[in-house]
């Protein structure tokens, strides 16, 4: 599949956005490290919504259409790309009513009520992103469960790490955060693992035999019936050398998750390291950056078995 | 009513007329145009609602070739409607057609992601995604003579290779071909259910191609005078 950057930043910004304010509630609820303030709070959610608004934006930039882009909200009951559009937009108002309960110190029981809402809802939407991927069948490397999962670990992992930040800079005790993010980043890392092992092995898959329904012989492509490219090539038929895959994956390991790992553990020797928990934060973004990049590039849908691929 | 195509792979020369007839009528049709990039550069592309490639079955000297004409197979339980989240694709309920409404379609190729034939493409020029309306716009027009009421490709077929009519039917042309040729929709393994479907290359003969010799009084002295004298 043709990896479109714009598609690339929505998923890693918004995640990331979506997890910091979730999080958030969490250290608001627990008062983590002695917890936030007031202002730190609203800051912190603030720049969830922000990240999660510029996301959603860059989302557009992808559409050709793009006049017709309030119509997707049309399709909730089937489709996911509909549902997720809901979801974002529902949880701008909750949110922000979440951060006016933390100003104008609304009573507890309201305060936990709408975040956990909110927290819910945030959880709900990068699940749809994931599913708007996992629920097509035509794409073996992403109809798995995994997607979302992959999808909810990332977002979730780089916004620990955006807190764990917060929490340097607030001078709080990082002891929680670091506990918090070292969790989500070890089981992001692994689960990611388990997508690469899942999907080298092919199961049972459409091939140039079932698709064409040419199933008493070999079959093999003669001529596309094209001069030069078409939508399809364009849209499609991406490939992705597996030497360069495998770099890139070893990519994903050691800048999104082993460097932050490192990190983490500078930060926990030296609790004022803010230049760590930057440099955590931008290796978290990158390897995610790099991830989607190579969800999307060595995704093969089965219209290349039309065009001579023996399977997908 | 299931309206939809059958396709004899068994009698298709791979001639792309029906490719060419399908262009002439939708780019003037109620989806079109179907714009062309570079028509005449080094690079021409465009778009095309039905493409034919050609496959090879087997090895020499068992093979043979095969001219495979697609276009959208209307599905029964068409994924690319249920996942366009702005409800410009839609299937009508009254002949299984499945349409695009172009006043509402924001271009975001997720249609054309879920669709495993690549019966969908977008449109550069209108940013709007295009596909096989099944010549709707012909089929029911009452000032045409009925035997011309059939998608284009149909009408156009020098080989008489496709059929169109309706699946529900069980009398009708296209139900019984099926039954007697063993038609097979593609990739049934994704549960889309198909409408349109292919019919199988018939098993023939094989030629023998080693000569046998032909016998008689005057093949015999012919090959003894081939044996004395030495050309």
């Amino acid at each position: 599949m043709h990896p479109a950057l714009s598609v690339i930043f929505f998923t890693v910004a918004s995640g990331a956005g979506f997890g910091l304010f979730s999080l958030l509630y969490i250290a608001d609820v627990f008062s983590l490290g002695g917890g936030f303030n007031r202002e730190q709070l609203i800051i912190g959610g603030l720049m969830a919504m922000a990240l999660i608004v510029m996301g959603l934006l860059s989302s557009t930039l992808h559409l050709a259409n793009p006049k017709n882009a309030w119509r997707a909200f049309n399709r909730f009951r089937t489709s996911w790309l509909s549902r997720e559009g809901v979801f974002a937009v529902i949880f701008m108002p909750l949110a922000l009513a979440y951060l006016l309960c933390i100003w104008f110190d609304a009573p507890a029981i309201l305060r936990i009520g709408v975040g956990f809402i909110v927290a819910v809802l945030a959880w709900i939407t990068v699940f749809s992103t994931g599913m708007i991927y996992a629920c097509l069948k035509t794409i073996r490397q992403w109809h798995t469960p995994l997607v979302p999962a992959n999808y909810l670990a990332l977002g979730y992992a780089s916004g620990s790490l955006l807190l764990l930040l917060g929490a340097v800079v607030a001078k709080l005790d990082t002891v929680p955060y670091l506990a918090m993010s070292a969790l989500i980043v070890s089981v992001a890392a692994v689960l990611k693992a388990i997508y690469y092992f899942w999907i080298g092995s092919p199961s049972v898959t459409p091939t140039i035999n079932t698709a064409t329904g040419l199933t008493r012989a070999g079959v093999k492509i003669l001529d596309t019936g094209h001069t030069h490219g078409t939508f399809l090539t364009q849209e499609f038929g991406f490939q992705l050398a597996r030497k360069r895959a495998g770099i890139l994956r070893l990519a994903v390991f050691v800048v999104g998750f082993g460097v932050p790992g490192l990190m983490l553990i500078s930060i926990f020797r030296q609790p004022d390291a803010l230049w760590a928990a930057a440099v955590a934060l931008f290796a978290v973004m990158l390897g995610a950056a790099i991830e989607r990049w190579l969800f999307f590039a060595e995704a093969r849908h089965v219209v290349n078995l039309y065009h001579g691929a023996q399977r997908c | 009513m299931r309206l939809g195509l059958v396709i004899d792979l068994d009698v298709c020369v791979g001639c792309h007329a029906c490719a060419i007839a399908c262009k002439e009528w939708n780019a003037s049709g109620t989806i079109g145009p179907l714009s062309d990039y570079e028509p005449y550069g080094a690079e021409p592309s465009g778009v095309w609602f039905n493409r034919i490639r050609h496959y090879e079955m087997d090895e020499y000297p068992n093979n043979k070739t095969i001219n495979f004409p697609m276009s959208c197979m209307h599905c029964e339980d068409a994924a690319c409607v249920s996942v366009c989240p702005t409800g410009a694709s839609y299937k009508r309920p009254e002949d299984g057609i499945v349409l695009i409404d172009q006043d509402k379609c924001m271009g975001c190729n997720y249609c054309s992601w879920a669709c495993p034939y690549g019966a969908r493409e977008l449109d550069r020029s209108s940013g709007t995604m295009k596909k096989c309306t099944l010549c709707v716009d012909r089929i029911y027009d009452q000032k045409l003579p009925i035997e011309e009421r059939q998608p284009a490709c149909v009408l156009s077929c020098p080989a008489h290779a496709r059929m169109f009519g309706d699946f529900d039917d069980p009398d009708s042309a296209v139900s019984r071909t099926v039954r007697e040729r063993d038609g097979y929709p593609l990739m049934p393994e994704l549960n889309y259910q198909p409408t349109n479907q292919y019919l199988p290359p018939r098993q023939k003969p094989v030629i023998h191609v080693d000569a046998a010799p032909k016998g008689g009084l005057k093949e015999s002295i012919k090959q003894f005078a081939n044996r004395l004298v030495r050309r």
